[in-house]
């Protein structure tokens, strides 16, 4: 006789990256006026580069911040333009092309009103919708949710469940249900990376061991996953497994909130974002990243078929980075950084930006760049012009003391 | 990692050394005399046992998982008869003239719950776990019991001896799945503070151990049942106890004295259970299987009769001069370092010699030895201390989740993931006490770190974390990390794969 003792699965491990959590109701006064949208807010965890992902190639004081790391028109790999002062980062072709069909925006220079940099505290800013860290134990689109009149409960057969862990964003008294991907999201290279410099000064045995795990993976995105037992495939994961899970997570939320009985409005969030050490935001890890945010974009875009044209997708992240390289080819945390919005209902192919400038005494606290647009001003006029969401609501339930940061006027199409 | 004076460090080292890790507030709590507060868990009455009524003896849990098989055999052979009649009936029924009438009322329709009926919930998702069956209970029940303890005890020294005793005496519930939990209750939790001698003999007289090492089946030759045609022997029991349990591989007895000693154990056995339903599976002297004579065993002649032959001979291997040095070494290895300080072991010899084995006594040699205060913290945690010391830092990790599966099957699968599977260690010799085999599995710590980060990071501040299990344990680089983490799940998990918090 045994007991039965499954391992914890794969699945077990992600945490919520990836997971779409969604509002199990369809939108009332939205649909009264015929309209139906989607909204998918998309947490982007660790602080993201807003710098890297769309450079301010026509700022005289860019290419002294970052030297030869920093972003161009030229070179062998240049960015892709946008608006004359600013140029995508190469890895994002997809959003080129969208905003370029006037399907994205980037909002640069932004950020919550939060200023400390740690991540926990910004993290928590950014999704509880409070000014200050550690004052609501409830998100901002959930009480969101708790504005909108729903019509409709939604069809919940088959997919949505509920979480095991409710990222900050959804959390609160209006139900949520969530939704997993099939696929396996890969394991967290950038944790074990950090464990192994951990180890190396203090436990050398240790580090060994995980070097051991990492050199599998360097195998497997080397290409060489049929040399590797099936156990050992199962700890690897690549540059490509990451790629594949981004876009089936988002693709597959996507097409679930494309459904004519799916959810409409919903968050996911995306981790690996904190590049101290060897950001690479051309040809390395944060390109990477960038390339695999892309390419779930675009599987969104596919994802929502018909209903594209009908969608916001909100991209967001904590904080930016340090407006320099640091001595470790990395960028440390930072303020102002970029937010995008992308979907059919975007009044897209633009940069909005109150532009700050990159000269010494421009940077906040001469390292950051400087936030000048407050991010909830950003996604207070998404909630209000996409979901009908009323002003009072939104300066007081949803962003408290917001008052200051007027939803913004016409950002949608 | 090296240690320091300082009290607060003393403590915490104290909690993780001697005990199983520090909850909230434990490192302050016994911050003004740490080795007081060791000496004071050893003298608290009744710290060794289980409270919990509710667990059956082993014999009798043993006992109940055997009559539900019979009880589901039974069903099993009904239903299959009805199957076979039927079968055998139907060519009979379609040669046979059209019965005039069917008769309804022969006709068994089995009353089934309809499970679609029973949940209109998304079974997909809310999937429950199938109820365990009673054999399932009995083993996640004294599992239950058995994490109990380790979470709730103050510091968890005393826990840490019925830990090491139950490894060093262990049976496996590969073997004995229904009695394993009992055994650890019945012949190791009354002695972790008592004589060795007296644990070794209730060791040796538990039906568990005598199952798993097949001494229940080994016969005298010349016993009652030998001289009937009955055979054989079987020095396996025999064997482990003089080369595991207590001497030591190698210490001078030889395969005579094996021989010897097995025919003294001979007639220790186990009551069956299919033909004693009050007291099937007990332990039972059954001097039919007996060996009778005397027996010479290292130069000494045992002229005892019947059970009282092994007991002699058990009674002298305990106090044996090489039995001292072996648990001695042991000990000082799990507590200290796989390469014992040599003044330690020695010191732990002594004084089980002069103490008879008095297992307390060597307890508190270990609270009063300097090696353990002051050795460098290089000796790695086992799985389930590594997890334990987890569960005690985080309350909130105690907390059942609905249509998850319980926080006793999830203890369990930790620990088989990890190498260390509850009370079924791989061999009769325990599970491994030193770095080597426990090294490799440290990615799939980082696995287990993440899932639990995952579980807790809305109610856990990584930084209260780590003050509350490592507090000034944590090194510059470890803190320095976890600030650094780009997220709060990050930031738990890093912390629980400190290098610190590894090692004791």
């Amino acid at each position: 006789m045994t007991l039965s003792l499954h391992a914890p699965s794969r699945r077990e491990l992600i945490a919520a990256s990836g997971i779409l959590f969604a509002w199990p109701f369809l939108p009332r006064v939205a649909r009264a006026e015929g309209r139906d949208p989607r909204l998918m807010v998309v947490v982007l965890r660790g602080a993201l580069d807003g710098l890297a992902l769309a450079a301010p190639v026509g700022d005289p004081g860019w290419i002294k911040l970052r030297g030869d790391k920093a972003l161009t028109l030229e070179g062998k790999t240049p960015g892709l333009p946008l608006d004359g002062f600013f140029a995508l980062n190469p890895a994002m072709p997809n959003l080129h092309r969208l905003y370029k069909a006037g399907h994205a925006l980037v909002v640069h220079a932004t950020c919550t009103p939060y200023r400390d940099r740690s991540h926990f505290d910004g993290q928590d800013v950014l999704e509880s919708g409070f000014a200050k860290p550690a004052m609501a134990a409830s998100g901002w689109l959930n009480r969101a949710f708790g504005t909108i009149e729903p019509e409709a409960r939604i069809d919940r057969k088959g997919a949505l469940g509920v979480g095991p862990v409710v990222p900050l964003v959804v959390r609160g008294p209006s139900p949520v249900l969530s939704w997993t991907p099939q696929r396996v999201a890969p394991a967290s290279e950038d944790t074990l990376m950090r464990l192994i410099d951990l180890y190396q000064h203090s436990d050398p045995a240790l580090a060994r061991v995980l070097q051991g795990r990492l050199g599998l993976m360097h195998m497997a995105s080397a290409g060489n996953m049929d040399a590797l037992t099936p156990a050992q495939r199962e700890q690897v994961a690549g540059v490509a497994a990451v790629r594949a899970y981004f876009a089936e997570a988002a693709g597959t939320a996507a097409k679930f909130m494309a459904r004519a009985e799916g959810p409409r409005v919903g968050a996911l969030s995306f981790n690996g974002w904190d590049t101290h050490i060897d950001e690479g935001a051309i040809d390395g890890r944060l390109g990477n990243l960038l390339g695999a945010l892309d390419g779930a974009l675009a599987a969104i875009e596919t994802g929502m078929g018909p209903a594209w044209s009908e969608t916001v997708v909100a991209l967001v992240t904590e904080f930016g980075r340090t407006a320099r390289i640091n001595g470790d080819n990395g960028t440390d945390h930072g303020s102002g950084t970029v937010a995008l919005l992308a979907g059919g209902a975007i009044k897209g192919g633009r940069v909005i930006a109150d532009w700050p400038g990159l000269k010494e005494g421009d940077l906040f606290e001469k390292r950051d760049l400087k936030a000048t647009t407050d991010l909830r001003g950003v996604l207070k006029g998404v909630l209000k012009d996409h979901l009908r969401i009323e002003d009072k609501a939104l300066a007081s339930a949803i962003f408290p003391d917001s008052g200051a940061a007027a939803p913004m006027a016409g950002l949608l199409g | 990692m090296s240690t320091s004076t300082d009290p607060k460090f003393q403590a915490a080292l104290a909690l993780h050394r001697f005990g199983l890790g520090p909850k909230p507030g434990s490192i302050a709590a016994i911050a003004s005399d740490p080795r007081g507060a060791l000496l004071a868990e050893l003298d608290r009455p009744g710290v060794a046992l289980v409270s919990d009524g509710s667990l059956m003896t082993a014999a009798k849990s043993s006992m109940t998982a055997f009559m539900f098989r019979q009880e589901r055999m039974a069903e099993r052979i009904a239903k299959e008869a009805k199957q076979a009649e039927q079968a055998a009936m139907t060519p009979n029924m379609a040669n046979a003239p059209a019965p005039v009438q069917a008769a309804s009322n022969d006709k068994l329709v089995p009353v089934k719950p309809d499970p679609k009926a029973a949940s209109t919930a998304d079974t997909k998702v809310d999937k429950q776990p199938p109820e365990p069956n009673v054999q399932q209970r009995i083993f996640r029940n004294e599992a239950r019991a058995h994490f109990i303890s380790a979470n709730r005890a103050d510091i968890g020294f005393v826990e840490r001896l019925v830990w090491f005793w139950s490894n060093h005496l262990c049976v496996s519930a590969d073997v004995v799945p229904y009695m394993a939990g009992g055994y650890e209750r019945e012949a190791i939790r009354p002695h972790v503070l008592g004589r060795f001698a007296d644990m070794l003999d209730a060791s040796a007289s538990h039906p568990a151990m005598l199952i798993y090492l097949d001494n229940f089946r080994s016969i005298g030759p010349k016993s009652i049942a030998g001289l009937i045609g009955k055979v054989g022997l079987n020095e396996n029991f025999a064997r482990e106890v003089l080369e595991l349990h207590t001497l030591g591989v190698r210490s001078g007895y030889t395969q005579d004295d094996i021989i010897a000693f097995a025919k003294v154990l001979t007639g220790w056995t186990v009551l069956p259970a299919a033909t004693n339903p009050e007291h099937g599976s007990e332990f039972v002297f059954n001097p039919r299987l007996h060996e009778p004579g005397p027996q010479t065993i290292m130069g000494k002649v045992y002229n005892e009769v019947g059970v009282n032959q092994g007991r002699a001979v058990l009674a002298d291997l305990a106090r044996h001069s090489a039995t001292a040095t072996h648990l001695a070494h042991k000990l000082a290895r799990h507590f200290v370092a796989d390469e014992p300080p040599p003044a330690l072991t020695e010191r732990l010899t002594q004084r089980f010699r002069d103490t008879d084995g008095d297992l307390k006594e060597l307890a508190k040699t270990l609270v009063a030895s300097p090696e353990l205060w002051d050795a460098p913290m290089t000796k790695m945690k086992r799985p389930n201390e590594w997890l334990t010391a987890m569960r005690r830092a985080m309350p909130d990790l105690g907390r059942e989740i609905p249509g998850r599966p319980s926080n006793v099957v999830q203890g369990l699968q930790a620990r088989a993931r990890l190498g260390e599977p509850l009370w079924r260690p791989p061999q009769p010799e325990g599970f491994q006490d030193v770095q080597g085999p426990w090294v490799d599995g440290l990615a799939q710590r980082l696995d287990i770190a993440e899932i639990v980060a995952t579980r807790v990071e809305a109610s856990v501040d990584p930084k209260d974390l780590l003050e509350t299990t490592l507090g000034p344990l944590a090194l510059p680089d470890t803190r320095r990390a976890v600030a650094r983490a780009d997220s709060r799940q990050q930031a738990i998990a890093l912390a629980l794969m400190a290098p610190e918090f590894h090692r004791r």
